[in-house]
């Protein structure tokens, strides 16, 4: 595993995109984890990678090489390091002191790209040769990955980084001997794998459920969803708008979802609370729409580079009076691919909000996947009514077993008024007290059906252990790595993770629920959202793990957790 | 609320539109000669029912959908812009209509009757303006006058009202026309003006509330025919727009300027000749 950190405008982002990139044409599993400032200049960036022959499940505890290039990611990051580990660092910037249990690799990056580069800006590229060299992946790689960076735009840039590359390596091979642990063992070959980020696999995935509009409001971490969009969806012949807030953007998506179109908006925790009198309407008219909320540390502006998972309850409860919709929570990059085709279903489906709760780690972080295989989701189309008869008219919200009614769009011939008043069948407002609880006994009778319909849940770990983790979302990897290091010290555990989390899988999860003695609830939240959905769903109580630093849980701390409650 | 059965295609009457649902409106309201104009001007443009979609927002105004026979969707306080957008945008042959009050689009949707003018997107927002809240009873509105005492302002409303056509041409509306709900023909004329534009045509209707505040009387005598002149000079526009105390009727912008659905086209063709799109061409960019 590699950390690198350094000052924002180090270029500590380019080094690991690029260093990562390489290494998974080379063959290796990777997962990143990337934690930065909200401004755009200064600050600590550190950006760290986990390497491996199998999938990796996580950003994993500690680092095998640091890269620190100053003091203060020195100081801030380098104390953890194990005995076995390594400090490369800037040693035209500082000496190390304090404290280092790990080995130094002192280089002078700055005077190696000023001088032999002639520019101090390289440094990040000499550093990623000196990377290339002490984890023993092949230099050309790099190289090709620079010329598809730099070749065609600029000959000069591509020659001095070319360059800096050549001078990193050839430095670290001097004087760093041996590649660490011998180097990675790699196949040369990304073989059928994907490498790409959390974002970028959501916007993959709704452009093969047939989403095509998107409005949306820039906003940290989900911009990259409105930048993708605006530059693949006119090429797919669809829209892409940037509106004036969030609220005209999920308005913008709810009359595009009235029209017919599969439409979604991306964006984080305030815009969501922004969104919420929409999904209200949304509930209420049975307009099909997908909300992905990439979650950041909140309330308010709070954190907004850092990782958490505080919009649950604004997921599942936000909005006035009753309104049901369908909340999805991906764990990993994959799931960011399927469940969003299954999202743009479900919508179309039950006609409801739908929304999908990601978080700034997910989002962010880039792994390698096994390639896609869009077959394996059902995406369902609107049910559309049937010819009527001459004079018959046309109940736009039939009151049906399924609570599923046929719907026509603009266009077609079954004309019909929506709105946020409350109606009878034929979309007419209406008043009457019985007239109300039996719509909304319709409206929420499509949330039965769906969990009748719909199953996308995965148990890990050990079947007969009595101490169980049910959790949700992107804890899901290190969940999995510490129940198997459990398992290696003979404690059994096992857990839980439904992506669909309304409607949850009632039977199975009771079921599950049932075999355990003790339950765990992880979550990125410091109230315990999800515990407390748990216990009053199904009055169990839960013992909580509960974290709100912006990063993370790591194996080891999930791994304590077992053991503590496993001996207790 | 009836569909459309599939016969031989026949000349579109007012009956074609005849909702199921009576009006809401108290007698004499404004607001009953701005459907039946509405009615009258689609009835002229024969645009079938099904290919018309009115947008909404909250108020007594923006209940018109209810009471005609086309596609409607009533959606939330003051957003009725965005929403109509993103319908226009989705399925661009519809002719979209958005309807709501000065409350409604002046207030809580303020900003978006500002992006919703500078977009410059095809479809026509009719603002049934009356000076008041009146749905909620008697509040003062954004353009209620300075100093006009209401339930909520007891002493005088302390807020200077805005000029709504003004703002829309100074924002980037590319149809512009002010109307009083008393003179039908006029009103039915400038609709079927509006329908014909290709780009965002705003129509301020002078539409007042019977109950809470009784304007009748006042803009008969008020309002005044625009000067005659070029209907292509924005700062002439503003100026008509604001004369005679924002009291003057007919249209003041008329111009042709590229359409926001136009626009959307023209990137769809710049971003084709990189290619067509294909999953299996986006797959390669993740290797």
């Amino acid at each position: 595993m590699l950390g690198i950190g350094g000052e924002a405008g180090d270029g500590i982002i380019t080094l690991g995109e690029l260093f990562t990139r390489g290494a998974a044409r080379d063959g290796l599993h990777v997962y990143t984890f990337r934690t930065y400032p909200a401004e755009v200049r200064g600050g600590l960036t550190y950006f760290q990678v986990r390497m491996g022959r199998s999938p990796i499940l996580n950003q994993g505890d500690l680092c095998n090489i640091l890269v620190a290039f100053s003091q203060e990611a020195y100081e801030y990051y380098g104390p953890a390091l194990p005995d076995n580990a390594k400090l490369l660092y800037d040693s035209d910037e500082y000496t190390p002191e304090g404290e280092l249990r790990a080995g130094k690799l002192p280089m002078p990056l700055t005077s190696i790209s000023r001088t032999q580069v002639g520019s101090p800006r390289s440094k990040n590229i000499v550093a990623l040769g000196a990377m290339a060299q002490l984890f023993g992946l092949p230099i050309d790689s790099y190289e090709a990955l620079l010329k598809e960076r730099f070749g065609g735009k600029s000959e000069a840039a591509l020659k001095s980084n070319l360059l800096a590359l050549e001078m990193g390596f050839a430095h670290a091979k001097e004087h760093f001997k041996e590649p660490i642990e011998g180097g990675l063992p790699t196949t040369g070959s990304l073989g059928d794998r994907l490498i790409l980020s959390g974002n970028e696999a959501l916007v993959m995935g709704a452009l093969q459920a047939g989403c095509r509009f998107f409005a949306g409001y820039p906003i940290t971490p989900a911009s990259d969803i409105l930048e993708r969009m605006a530059a693949l969806l006119p090429r797919w012949s669809g829209t892409a708008v940037q509106m004036e807030d969030e609220i005209s953007a999920v308005g913008a998506v709810v009359g595009a979802a009235f029209g017919g179109t599969k439409a979604m908006t991306a964006t984080s925790g305030p815009g969501f609370s922004l969104m919420t009198e929409f999904l209200g309407l949304a509930s209420m008219a049975e307009i099909p729409i997908v909300i992905a909320d990439i979650q950041r540390a909140g309330p308010s502006t709070g954190m907004p580079t850092k990782t958490e998972q505080g919009d649950l309850y604004q997921a599942m409860l936000s909005s006035h009076g009753d309104a049901p919709r369908i909340v999805i929570a991906p764990s990993t990059v994959e799931d960011c691919f399927y469940e969003t085709m299954r999202a743009f279903g479900m919508a179309e489906r039950y006609q409801m909000p739908v929304i999908i709760l990601s978080d700034q780690s997910l989002g962010h972080r880039v792994e390698t996947v096994p390639t896609f295989d869009p077959s394996r989701v059902l995406v369902w189309d609107r049910v559309k009514p049937e010819g009527l008869e001459a004079g018959q008219r046309y109940a736009r919200f039939r009151v049906t077993p399924s609570g599923i009614s046929p719907s026509s769009v603009p266009g077609e011939p079954h004309i019909f008024s929506a709105g946020g008043l409350e109606h009878n069948e034929y979309g007419e407002p209406n008043y009457e007290p019985e007239n109300h609880q039996i719509m909304s006994a319709k409206r929420h009778r499509k949330i039965e059906t769906a969990m009748q319909e719909n199953r996308s849940f995965r148990l890990h770990g050990d079947r007969t252990a009595k101490v169980g983790i049910v959790g949700w979302g992107s804890t899901e990897g290190a969940v999995r790595e510490a129940i198997a290091r459990a398992a290696a010290k003979g404690l059994k555990a096992s857990a839980f993770y439904s992506q669909i989390l309304n409607p949850l899988p009632e039977s199975e999860l009771r079921s599950y629920l049932d075999g355990l003695e003790r339950i765990i609830v992880p979550e990125m939240n410091y109230a315990g959202q999800f515990a407390s959905i748990l216990r009053s769903r199904f009055g169990r109580e839960v013992i909580r793990l509960n974290k709100v630093t912006g990063i993370p849980f790591t194996p080891a701390e999930v791994f304590s957790k077992i053991g503590e409650v496993c001996r207790g | 609320m009836t569909a459309q059965v599939l016969e031989a295609p026949h000349a579109l009457s007012a009956e074609d539109y005849r909702s199921e649902v009576k009006p809401i409106w108290c007698p004499g309201c404004g607001d009953f000669t701005v459907l039946a104009s509405l009615v009258k001007a689609l009835v002229s443009k024969q645009i079938p029912p099904k290919d018309t979609a009115i947008i909404s927002g909250i108020g007594c105004s923006s209940r018109l959908p209810d009471f005609i026979s086309t596609y409607s969707l009533h959606v939330v306080h003051g957003r009725v812009l965005p929403t109509a957008l993103g319908l226009k945008l989705a399925n661009p042959k519809l002719t979209v209509i958005a309807a709501s009050g000065d409350g409604d689009g002046l207030a809580i949707g303020g900003n978006h009757f500002i992006h919703g003018a500078r977009r410059n997107p095809t479809m026509m927002y009719i603002m049934m303006d009356n000076n008041i809240y009146g749905m909620t009873k008697g509040q003062p509105s954004p353009t209620t006058a300075v100093h006009l005492e209401t339930k909520a302002s007891p002493y005088g409303t302390p807020d200077v009202p805005v000029n709504p056509a003004a703002l829309a041409i100074l924002a980037g509306a590319t149809f512009v026309a002010r109307t009083f709900s008393a003179k039908t023909a006029e009103m039915t004329e400038l609709f079927v003006k509006a329908l014909e534009h290709p780009g965002f045509a705003f129509i301020q209707v002078l539409s007042p509330c019977v109950t809470f505040h009784n304007t009748f009387d006042f803009y008969r005598k008020a309002t005044a025919p625009g000067a005659e002149g070029p209907k292509d000079d924005r700062l002439r526009a503003i100026q008509e727009a604001l004369a005679n105390n924002g009291n003057n009727l007919g249209v003041f912008l008329d111009v042709r300027e590229e359409s926001f659905d136009e626009r959307m086209e023209s990137i769809r063709e710049l971003a084709l000749r990189k290619g067509p799109a294909s999953f299996e061409a986006l797959l390669k960019e993740f290797r």
